[in-house]
């Protein structure tokens, strides 16, 4: 890993990020500017929509696994009062893949009257064989196929050495949900021949070309065009990677909402939310690790398998981080199931790939007996950037009082509370997406920055105004920040972690190509040229010398009547080293487990992440406690749990699909490697974070039983099991 | 502090979008909405009638929120949460598991904090209703909305309002919490993106703000 | 949620005049955190929902020669408050403590909890209260069975009994009084709960025209008492297992046991067998953990609840050393 500043080639320009000592908003603690609205519920999400005679569609979703449509009749649907309209989406014929599939839609005055349609479509089922778990490879009939192979080296010779150790294991971690809060929907009116979309997603600049593509095939909508529909996502309630298109019930509410000429609103109910809404992908795996005695990694060898829906799952990228070791092997197996599609989630196979690789790297210290930490410390040659891992290693054993803390398997202490600590690391990209910012400075002073992005939660409008406003050399209070919007100028979908890098670059860009612009037309009356010409402190003044300025409000009344606009890019050539690709991170966890009950509780967590520079330090972090409770989420409780009799998920709620609460989650420590990195610019947060929480977990509580729980989440029947008192193995 | 309105809209230099005002859509009378915003001191909001049998189509239901009462018709299946989101756009409360589980919806009845969507309307005549919007507002927010913002205690948002009266009623109960009273008096709400850290914190620092401060 | 008729009675008596004859006419709306899911899910959909949040002689707590007489209205975050039950019974007071949700203290009541439905997800996913398929055959022995029934489960009914409450009135010796159009009935909270043999009964003694009124709790007598609930998550959440204990104690000596476990049978699960093994004997780890074993000893695991058995035995272990003042 370099520097930026030490990158070939670069060099300095004036749309870098300034110098650390002249930031005066940029690394500073704000509050996020939409936290008054959140706070108050005046942040008004798409399902809030209301409007004048609004409809409320609901659907009618399979509540097979797997079945064909052999006939299906609204009429009595048609006929109930208060009913507006009803489609059919699968007519008779079709295939539905997993329970929860889309069947039919029903548009009615009141939520009330939508559902009681619903329930008068009569449909006939032709149930068909399904398969809804995956981790008994036996019991998975024909839904396999072998999907990756990789080879490297000489695995063979590799594990057959007389010098290395061979350490041998089961690992594996259950698909969950993205359970999202706001479920997936929208609402949809028309306006002639323009629509307006209320949408719940993580890409204003997508779900519009996706619905126009699609309803450029119905009859009555065939010229539309996506510049015909306008997308808003003021506020939305959660993505986590599932929501960047238009789904099949969006189009459905655009196309009933024309053929009713209403506004209609459709978001998911909770049971379809969790059954379709999204799906991290499973993964187990059967892993043997071959290191030497001084603990040098030398082989891998996996055999993994997962799913992710009917589409099966691909193979996470292991061994995970430490992917220079010499001789390796990865077969894996996609199995198909009938169940909810995978959609990306938080750091797309990343979770598994931790999971899967750290726990059979720490159970290979554990075999060694060696502490993981210099296991890991001894290893760190085999990943992709040495030098930050060993220092995250260091920092976060310092934080976590490693020393002090760690002990061999089975001296977890004497009583039936046991203590262990577990260790993970991951990598993620965060490279910046291409994103377009418009600047626009009014001649009565204010400022508009505009951007057709999107603020998930994750502070994305907050850090479009500390970058305005830092450029400027105003107030955080002087940049009115308009997002959520497809009619404002392109910027990429919120995933992946690319949006900080990406709007903070354009907005950086658009604010000094706006500044140049004023000092231009300030220039004159200063008796100076614009070169000469800086703003601060909410002036605009020739550098150096106060003596000669004017105020920002002023200075823009020198505008005249015309305003500024000035478009910022991502990517620009010669632009400025605003941001840059890769980081990584490393976390701690401590377990205390009641080996009575079985229940793990999470009593600490040390997340040290690198992000480069951090632009919003209030709202990284929050981004990164966050991360790491979703992670114990995981961990710990979140499954997903069908039936194969009857081909049906049995937790499709909020009450046994079990989140974290308040008490349940300990003590997290956040330290970013800030100052250090900096010089890289800006680099995503979202995903990294959240890697490695279930990982480090699963680890303590190998170090606290002095046994392997071998699948997460890691619920009291396992850890019994595990400890041979009976339960789910 | 950058400027957006209450529909999430900037004040200034929008394309339009179609706005409604809250009399437009109520006189749009959504399955009869509602048709009349009375101060509380015409007592209006009585409870229902003794042993008549109501419904099931739309009866009157009188609902006292934020001190204001509101008449409307509804069936007496309407939860209080629709009726809130659904017949009057006070949409702070959430829909989100819709089964007593999230809190998602939580508002304060009668001085106590409950799970909205698990209150029929009809039920929730005759005592008072508080809702987030009666809390504060983003000019003037309530110590516990002050809290909230100034410990990141929201990353969505979605689970917030319903937190954030959470918080009030157990600040209400609890002047003086301690970091384990509010790791344990806060077990009825969820919240997704991981803000419970914040939240622990925002609580705490509103105890303090409201202690012999006058109460919203 | 189906439509239904709505009644807000002021008396029990106008409250049993809108009662039908059969389930399914008119379901007593008496919190709303179950019933309204219930509806909501159509797994009950009554033509007609009676409230009694309107009737007055349902609510308050009194004591009397009898005993404490909680009225079934009352609400768990009431009672939880109420300084008889502070002072003796501390296991119903860790009851109402493991139900981890403010918002549901404040709208369940005590009649609701004791006559709230199973949350087995067969039965709540639409399988009937036995869970089984469209050709009758029963999915919770081969199925997702993990925190179903480990005792009493012999029969079809094979869900847990939920109530919060029950083990602890068990255990304490209370009663529930029933009121119909011909008078009043007192029943053992023992014997309120039922093991139903078919699937359209109940898991409580309670007809469709019957209103639960009040629960009556004798006086303690000094009885030492405790509650422990074993519970994944310190926020809301079923517990996995529980155990009431109340302990008539001669000196160091228990006189008289009685060792109630929840959410492991069809019903409160009263355990002689641990009631035996504790007569004459003082509260130590050994003895608890015998009286625990005792309890369990007739236990029949399902595929995937054996862990249950284990989790049972901490319940009353912990319970009983918490009662005794060794926890």
């Amino acid at each position: 890993m370099r520097p930026a500043s030490l990158k070939e080639g670069n060099v300095p320009s004036k749309y870098d990020w300034p110098p650390a000592e002249k930031r005066s908003l940029i690394g500073k603690r704000h509050n996020r500017l939409d936290g008054p609205h959140k706070a108050t519920g005046a942040a008004k999400y798409a399902l809030d929509r209301n409007a004048p005679g609004l409809l409320h569609g609901k659907l009618l979703i399979s509540p097979h696994a797997h079945a064909k449509v052999v006939s299906i009749d609204t009429s009595e649907a048609e006929k109930l009062a208060g009913v507006k309209a009803v489609r059919v989406i699968a007519a008779a014929g079709t295939e539905l893949m997993w329970q929860g599939s889309p069947v039919a839609v029903v548009a009615a005055e009141t939520e009330e009257v939508a559902r009681d349609g619903v329930r008068k479509i009569k449909v006939n089922y032709e149930v068909l064989p399904h398969l809804v778990k995956e981790e008994d490879l036996n019991k998975a009939g024909g839904f396999t196929k072998p999907s990756a192979e990789q080879n490297q080296g000489n695995v063979e010779q590799a594990f057959a050495a007389s010098d290395v150790v061979v350490s041998e294991g089961y690992y594996g971690i259950n698909t969950i949900t993205h359970c999202c809060l706001e479920p997936h929907g929208l609402a949809a009116e028309w306006d002639g021949d323009n629509c307006t979309l209320h949408s719940s997603t993580q890409a204003v600049g997508r779900v519009g070309g996706d619905l126009a593509k699609v309803l450029a095939a119905d009859p009555g909508t065939a010229n539309i065009k996506p510049a015909n529909v306008r997308v808003i996502t003021q506020y939305m309630g959660g993505g986590f990677g599932s929501k960047f298109s238009a789904d099949r019930w969006d189009i459905e509410s655009a196309r009933l909402s024309k053929q009713t000429g209403k506004p209609v609103k459709l978001l998911l109910e909770r049971d379809a939310e969790l059954l379709m809404g999204g799906a991290r992908p499973s993964d187990y795996g059967k892993i043997k690790v071959a290191a030497k005695r001084d603990g040098s990694i030398v082989g891998w060898q996996s055999e993994s398998w997962s799913t992710g829906g009917p589409t099966g799952g691909g193979m996470p990228p292991i061994p995970y981080v430490f992917t220079e070791i010499p001789n390796r092997r990865m077969r894996h197996i996609a199995v198909s199931t009938h169940t909810g599609p995978q959609r990306a989630w938080r750091a797309p196979n990343h979770q598994q790939a931790a999971v899967l690789t750290m726990g059979a790297l720490d159970d290979t210290a554990h075999k060694l007996g060696m502490n993981p930490l210099d296991f890991f410390l001894k290893n760190v040659g085999l990943t992709p950037r040495g030098d930050v891992y060993r220092a995250e290693l260091l920092k976060a054993a310092e934080l976590m009082d490693w020393k002090a803390k760690w002990h061999p398997r089975s001296q977890g202490g004497s009583g039936h509370i046991k203590r262990g600590v577990g260790i993970s690391l991951h990598t993620w990209g965060g490279r910046a997406h291409d994103s377009d910012c418009r600047i626009i400075i009014n001649p009565d002073g204010s400022v508009q920055a505009q951007l057709g992005s999107q603020d998930l939660g994750t502070g994305t409008r907050t850090v479009i105004g500390i970058v305005a406003a830092e450029t400027l050399g105003l107030p955080l209070s002087g940049v009115q920040v308009q997002i959520g919007d497809s009619n404002y100028p392109a910027s990429g979908a919120s995933g992946g972690s690319t949006t900080v890098g990406g709007v903070s670059s354009s907005t950086r860009r658009a604010s000094i190509k706006a500044l140049d612009k004023l000092l231009e037309a300030v220039a004159p009356s200063l008796g100076t040229t614009a070169d000469k010409l800086v703003a601060v402190d909410g002036r605009v003044q020739v550098a150096g010398d106060a003596s000669k300025s004017l105020t920002w409000k002023a200075a823009c009344a020198k505008l005249g009547t015309r305003k500024i606009e000035e478009i910022g890019r991502q990517p620009a050539k010669d632009e400025g080293n605003l941001n840059d690709n890769g980081v990584g991170g490393v976390q701690m966890a401590e377990v205390e487990i009641d080996t009575e009950t079985g229940i793990v509780a999470v009593k600490k967590t040390v997340a040290v992440q690198d992000c480069g520079l951090v632009i919003a330090p209030k709202t990284a972090e929050s981004q990164v406690l966050g991360a790491v409770i979703m992670g114990i989420c995981s961990a710990l409780y979140e499954e997903r749990i069908y039936d194969q009799q009857v081909g049906k998920m049995l937790n499709a709620d909020m009450e046994f699909y079990k989140l974290s609460g308040i008490g349940d989650v300990g003590e997290i420590v956040v330290h970013m490697m800030t100052g250090v990195y900096d010089g890289r610019g800006v680099i995503g947060l979202g995903e990294p974070p959240a890697i490695s929480p279930p990982a480090a977990i699963y680890n303590a509580v190998a170090n606290a039983l002095g046994v392997r729980v071998t699948t997460i989440p890691m619920t009291p029947d396992k850890v019994l099991a595990a400890l041979g008192q009976g339960g789910r193995a | 502090m950058s400027k957006i309105d209450s529909d999430g809209q900037n004040k200034n230099g929008q394309p339009g979008k179609k706005g409604f005002s809250r009399r437009s859509f109520l006189g749009a009378g959504v399955a009869g909405g509602a048709v009349a915003t009375l101060p509380s001191s015409a007592a209006a909001a009585q409870g229902a009638a003794g042993g008549r049998v109501l419904g099931p189509g739309p009866i009157p239901v009188a609902l006292r929120i934020n001190g204001k009462v509101h008449n409307l018709k509804v069936e007496p299946r309407v939860t209080l949460l629709d009726a809130l989101r659904n017949h009057l756009d006070m949409t702070g409360a959430k829909k989100v598991c819709d089964r007593a589980t999230c809190g998602a919806c939580t508002v304060i009845l009668a001085g106590r904090p409950v799970y909205a969507c698990s209150v029929l309307a009809v039920e929730a005549q005759g005592k008072d209703i508080q809702t987030i919007e009666g809390l504060g507002t983003p000019e003037k927010m309530h110590p516990v909305q002050k809290a909230f913002v100034d410990n990141d205690a929201q990353q969505c948002g979605f689970c917030t309002p319903g937190f954030v009266m959470a918080v009030k009623a157990f600040l209400d109960k609890h002047a003086n919490p301690t970091m384990d009273d509010v790791k344990k008096g806060l077990g009825g709400n969820l919240c997704r993106c991981g803000t419970y850290i914040g939240v622990r914190q925002a609580a705490l620092d509103a105890s303090r703000e409201l202690k012999g401060g006058k109460r919203a | 949620m189906q439509t239904f008729e709505y009644a807000n009675p002021k008396t029990v008596k106008e409250a049993l005049g809108l009662l039908g004859s059969q389930w399914g006419e008119a379901g007593l709306l008496a919190g709303g955190t179950d019933l309204l899911s219930l509806m909501k899910d159509y797994v009950e959909s009554p033509k007609r929902v009676v409230s009694l949040s309107g009737i007055k002689e349902l609510k308050g707590v009194k004591s009397s020669g009898a005993g404490l007489h909680i009225g079934a209205m009352v609400v768990l975050e009431d009672l939880v408050e109420n300084g008889t039950v502070r002072k003796e019974y501390a296991s119903l007071v860790a009851a109402i403590r493991g139900v981890s949700s403010p918002q549901i203290r404040a709208m369940g009541t005590v009649g609701g909890d004791l006559c709230q439905r199973p949350r087995c997800w067969y039965y709540r996913k639409g399988f009937g209260l036995f869970g089984r398929d469209s050709n009758g055959r029963e999915l919770v022995p081969n199925g997702e069975n993990r925190y179903h029934a480990i005792l009493g489960n012999s029969g079809p009914a094979k869900f847990v009994s939920a109530s919060s409450l029950g083990p602890a009135l068990i255990a304490l010796g209370a009663k529930v009084t029933i009121a119909s159009a011909s008078g009043n009935r007192s029943v053992d909270v023992e014997k309120f709960f039922v093991t139903p043999s078919d699937p359209h009964s109940r898991e409580v003694d309670l007809k469709p025209n019957e209103i639960l009124t009040e629960v009556v709790i004798p006086a303690s007598g000094g009885a030492k008492n405790a509650t422990y609930e074993v519970r994944q998550k310190e926020a809301l959440d079923w517990p996995l297992a529980t155990a009431s204990v109340a302990l008539k104690m001669s000196g160091a000596t228990v006189q008289s046991a009685r060792v109630v476990l929840g959410h492991v049978a069809p019903t409160p699960w009263n355990s002689t067998e641990a009631a035996q093994a504790l007569a004459g004997k003082s509260i130590d780890e050994s003895t608890a953990q015998a009286a625990a074993n005792a309890a369990l000893s007739k236990a029949t695991p399902l595929s995937q609840n054996a862990y249950k058995v284990q989790l049972a035995k901490v319940a009353v272990k912990r319970a009983l050393l918490a009662a005794a003042g060794k926890a």
